[in-house]
């Protein structure tokens, strides 16, 4: 399969592979079809295997003072836990950060290369690149990639010279522009916890609180979600990290254990 | 020498791509087009040669917008300008289609001069023969730009600048007088140095200005007519106060 190397590609292509209509739009990616003698439903049972589960808990918000990103960190192979402590928080540059869900070399080897893109933007345009043209950089790719089996589910949050900006892409070529998204297994219940106490007048504290709570309770209910919460901040001057604890600490940390009166004590007989 | 100059991909043993050189000889053959820039305006200026009477004047538009804040002009072989403009319109939608913003003039600038470059190393073509002038207002920061490109594919940013026909005299004259100007005085300016090279009438010249609020604007004949009445006239208050400097000395 023929990767996308446009980032890496010299701006001078081929002079035979001209095309002037086709000019200024990239040629999608294509690979040779497998014999078979239903494809579409060799495509649909290929997907299935890989089956976009995603299996995690991340979610992201934009509020007064800018955008607060957070995530766990356990990856799963089935009922396996096979790492309790993965980086879903990607940092694309200083001031641009992207969410892990679903496969992780997929989301990992995206959001490099779409770091490349960026930097490439910066040098030849001498300026930022701004959060909506990198996110859809990423859904662009992404949708050349359509049917092809990535699963991808990712949010990029960054602070360019509009302000704070938040965008959910998908390997379908989604992209969505939002104030507040979670993504993965565990989003339902990170919703609910986020959606309840969200208001857009939080200070940084309060805001990196509410991010961690809906974290901590997504893994408590969640299986494919544990190991650590990770909250990041992006501010104008670009992006912090400001707490990683463990979800079992934040659990006693939330309902701490309270000495209870025993009720039928057991002591020990002396004798018969 | 005749044998290095046939083909573009061969140097001369003296460093020259003789191709690129006759191509710009093609632009000083061309019509004199001129570009001020201002503070808050950016003028063109283009030649018009003499109204041929059957012609439709509207179908033949020198100066063009590439997209609602960039315009161009040029100077010298219209049917390749064609073919520029419309791939440099193209790279304009393309642009707003893939990060969702409008390009800068630099960027556009920076599209065109590459494709210039790149027939002047390719085989089995020639060069564009034209020269041009952009110009226009970067989306967010609102700075006015005017930028020129050659056959040979270099582009620079410049304050005022002329190419064509007696490019060199226009230029002279601009770099004599040359002030930081605003709005109406930015066009005095461009169609002064016009002036230097061109008949004067609004028939033998088509301006028109951008700026941030309205875009692209071309000046109607009777503007242009106008403001080269209200030059002339200054040109002769300024011609009678020196004659009555020199007056008293007179005995």
């Amino acid at each position: 399969m023929k990767l996308d190397t446009t980032g890496m590609e010299s701006a001078a292509p081929v002079w035979g592979s001209h095309n002037e209509l086709v000019d200024g739009f990239s040629v999608a990616p294509s690979f040779e079809l497998p014999n078979t003698t239903d494809f579409d439903g060799f495509q649909k049972e290929a997907i299935q295997m890989v089956k976009p589960a995603k299996g995690t808990t991340t979610l992201a918000f934009i509020f007064k003072e800018g955008v607060m990103v957070a995530a766990d960190s356990r990856a799963s192979m089935g009922g396996y836990i096979s790492s309790q402590s993965v980086k879903k928080i990607i940092e694309i540059n200083p001031y641009m950060l992207g969410t892990m869900a679903g496969g992780a070399a997929d989301c990992q080897f995206w959001h490099r290369n779409l770091g490349t893109k960026c930097r490439l933007h910066e040098l030849a345009n001498k300026c930022r690149i701004s959060v909506t043209g990198a996110s859809k950089l990423l859904a662009n790719i992404l949708y050349s990639y359509r049917g092809m089996g990535l699963s991808v589910g990712t949010m990029i949050a960054g602070w360019d010279e509009t302000g704070p900006g938040l965008y959910y892409v998908d390997n379908e070529g989604g992209r969505l522009k939002g104030m507040r998204f979670s993504v993965g297994s565990g989003s339902p219940y990170a919703y609910g916890v986020l959606d309840n106490g969200y208001r857009y007048d939080m200070s940084v504290e309060e805001a990196a609180e509410l991010a961690r709570r809906a974290i901590y309770h997504a893994t408590f209910r969640d299986g494919a979600s544990g190991g650590v919460a990770s909250v990041y901040y992006v501010g104008p001057n670009g992006w912090k990290k400001l707490s990683g604890d463990d979800v079992g600490e934040l659990h006693y940390r939330y309902y701490p254990v309270m000495p209870s009166t025993v009720e039928q004590e057991m002591f020990e007989v002396t004798g018969a | 020498m005749a044998r290095y100059d046939r083909a573009i991909t061969v140097f001369s043993p003296d460093g020259h791509l003789f191709q690129v050189e006759y191509a710009l000889e093609a632009v000083r053959k061309g019509n004199a087009a001129v570009g001020v820039r201002g503070t808050d305006i950016v003028v063109l200026g283009v030649e018009k040669k003499s109204a041929v009477k059957l012609q439709d004047s509207r179908s033949v538009r020198k100066i063009v917008s590439l997209d609602d804040h960039i315009a161009l002009a040029c100077a010298g072989l219209k049917a390749d300008a064609r073919v520029l403009i419309n791939r440099a319109r193209i790279e304009c939608q393309s642009h707003r289609l893939t990060v969702e913003d409008p390009v800068t003039v630099e960027y556009i600038t920076r599209y065109i001069a590459g494709l210039q470059q790149k027939y002047t190393q390719s085989g089995g073509v020639r060069p564009f023969g034209l020269s041009t002038l952009i110009v226009g207002f970067d989306p967010y920061t609102g700075v006015p730009s005017l930028y020129q490109t050659d056959p040979s594919g270099t582009f620079s940013a410049w304050k005022a600048n002329a190419t064509g026909r007696n490019s060199n005299s226009m230029r002279e004259f601009l770099e004599k007088n040359y002030k930081e100007t605003s709005g109406h005085e930015t066009i005095k300016l461009a169609i002064r140095a016009l002036l230097e090279v061109v008949e004067s009438g609004g028939k033998n010249i088509e301006v028109a200005t951008i700026t941030k609020e309205h875009g692209l604007r071309q000046l109607e004949e009777s503007e242009i007519d106008a403001i080269v009445a209200e030059i002339e006239a200054e040109k002769a208050a300024a011609e009678a106060a020196k004659k009555a400097l020199a007056a008293p000395k007179e005995t």
